[in-house]
């Protein structure tokens, strides 16, 4: 599964979801939802891209 | 005191000048800068961003040149840090804490960490526009240019752009605009460019790209620091375009430090080296220049030569701190070679390839490393270290 990475630098990676935010471990990008943004600076999905 | 200055129709820029400022959160600013803030006047009479809160009352004073503050209608925050924000609380209790402030969804949050307090927050997002007396202004949201709650005012009618800090310089003086100043102010703005945006270079070019989308047609940049961009904005923003592209040049850089001239002689010789093949070099000894002067050649180079001796085991901690700052602002297609003299244990060559594969760097040698002082036959190896990053400099770019 991709990682993606947000302009402010946070990386999502779905091995380990984001727990604090409701995200289960195993969680694809795809799979997010629509409401998810970065936790740290609030980016909207849109703005990441993806771990090369 | 600043004259305000008249930039449009009952429209002018009421900022201040910070002559003294050298250190910009450890960015060298030999000429100071200014804290640029914008005054529509009509029926209504909106400020456009504010200044750093020990000028706040420079700015009043300005204000006050042209209406009095407490006739301010409504306060536009384009940028939430403390240079352009700083002075929102004095504004705010001035012409009274119930007036609208438009901000980003993220300004809002961040004026509030920031200023511990609410205010009239109305929330804008791209594409929003708000009428204002007989004013309109349209907003666009430019996340992570530089901060996440970075955004653009645009003004329709009079077709100017206010973009906080795209497009800035930090430059004091006595000129306020592109055709006043002509070139010279080109250096700062590449040096702005490197030192704060030069990480978000991939939202550079889809900014880029949505602003021609939406054929604007813009007449006149006003950014938060420098000078205002009025008879030729489409220079800054092509430059903005090729510097985003991170095109390597061809050029060379050599950045090193020592502890007993060792590496200073080794510096000297793979510069030789690069330049026997044609291609120019800079050698920059990182306890004569700045970071932030270093930063910005490394944004032109193509190839990068890094040397630094081994202390303690480590790299040379001059080297550590300029590495740590060029590492966070992500310059992309460099070559890269490194070289050191050391004493016994010698991990600094290492070290230094670390980074450059962190940093998605090609290195093109395993690099350099001499026991102690270098001889003769050392220093032809620096030659050719120089040389082999000379080559393959030319290889890369040829077409």
């Amino acid at each position: 599964m991709d990682k993606y990475e947000c302009p402010c630098g946070y990386v999502y990676d779905p091995t380990e979801g984001d727990m604090d935010n409701g995200i289960e471990p195993g969680t694809a990008w795809e799979d997010l939802p629509d409401s998810w943004v970065c936790p740290l600076c609030g980016a909207e999905q849109e703005y990441f891209e993806k771990v090369e | 005191m600043f004259k305000p200055i008249q930039i449009a129709d009952k429209l002018y820029s009421v900022g201040c000048r910070d002559w003294d400022i050298r250190d910009f959160h450890g960015y060298y600013i030999p000429e100071g800068t200014t804290y640029n803030a914008f005054l529509v006047t009509g029926e209504k009479n909106i400020l456009i961003d504010t200044v750093k809160s020990n000028f706040s009352d420079e700015l009043l004073s300005n204000i006050n040149r042209i209406i009095d503050p407490k006739k301010i209608d409504a306060v536009i925050s384009n940028h939430t840090e403390m240079d352009h924000s700083g002075s929102i609380p004095k504004i705010m209790h001035k012409i009274g804490e119930d007036k609208p402030l438009y901000c980003s969804k993220m300004g809002a949050q961040n004026l509030k960490s920031h200023f511990n307090r609410e205010y009239n927050f109305q929330v804008v997002g791209s594409g929003d526009t708000v009428t204002l007396g007989n004013r309109t202004f349209s907003f666009l949201e430019t996340r992570m240019l530089h901060w996440p709650d970075s955004m653009f005012t645009w003004m329709p009618d009079e077709k100017i752009l206010f973009s906080s800090d795209a497009f800035g310089q930090h430059y004091a003086g006595d000129k306020f605009f592109d055709d006043e100043i002509g070139d010279e102010i080109m250096p700062h703005a590449r040096k702005y460019y490197a030192n704060i945006l030069l990480h978000f270079s991939p939202r550079v070019q889809a900014l880029l790209a949505d602003v021609a989308k939406m054929n604007l047609d813009i007449r006149m940049i006003c950014p938060d620091h420098g000078i205002i961009w009025r008879k030729n904005p489409s220079k800054i923003i092509t430059a903005y375009d090729r510097w985003s592209r991170q095109q390597p040049g061809k050029k060379a850089l050599v950045i090193f430090d020592s502890m007993w001239e060792s590496t200073t002689k080794m510096a000297r010789a793979v510069t030789s080296g690069i330049e026997s093949e044609d291609v120019g070099v800079r050698l920059m000894n990182t306890r004569k220049w700045h970071r932030s002067d270093i930063m910005t050649e490394v944004m032109g180079a193509g190839a990068v030569a890094v040397g630094s001796p081994t202390l303690n085991n480590g790299i040379f901690p001059v080297i550590a701190d300029v590495l740590t700052y060029i590492k966070g602002l992500r310059p992309q297609n460099k070559i890269a070679a490194a070289f050191g003299s050391y004493g016994w244990s010698g991990e600094a060559v290492k070290i230094l390839n670390k980074e450059f594969e962190e940093m998605k760097w090609q290195i093109v040698d395993g690099g350099v490393k001499v026991v102690y002082v270098p001889d003769e036959s050392d220093l032809e190896r620096c030659f050719d270290l120089g040389v082999t990053l000379a080559k393959a400099l030319k290889e890369k770019l040829s077409p």
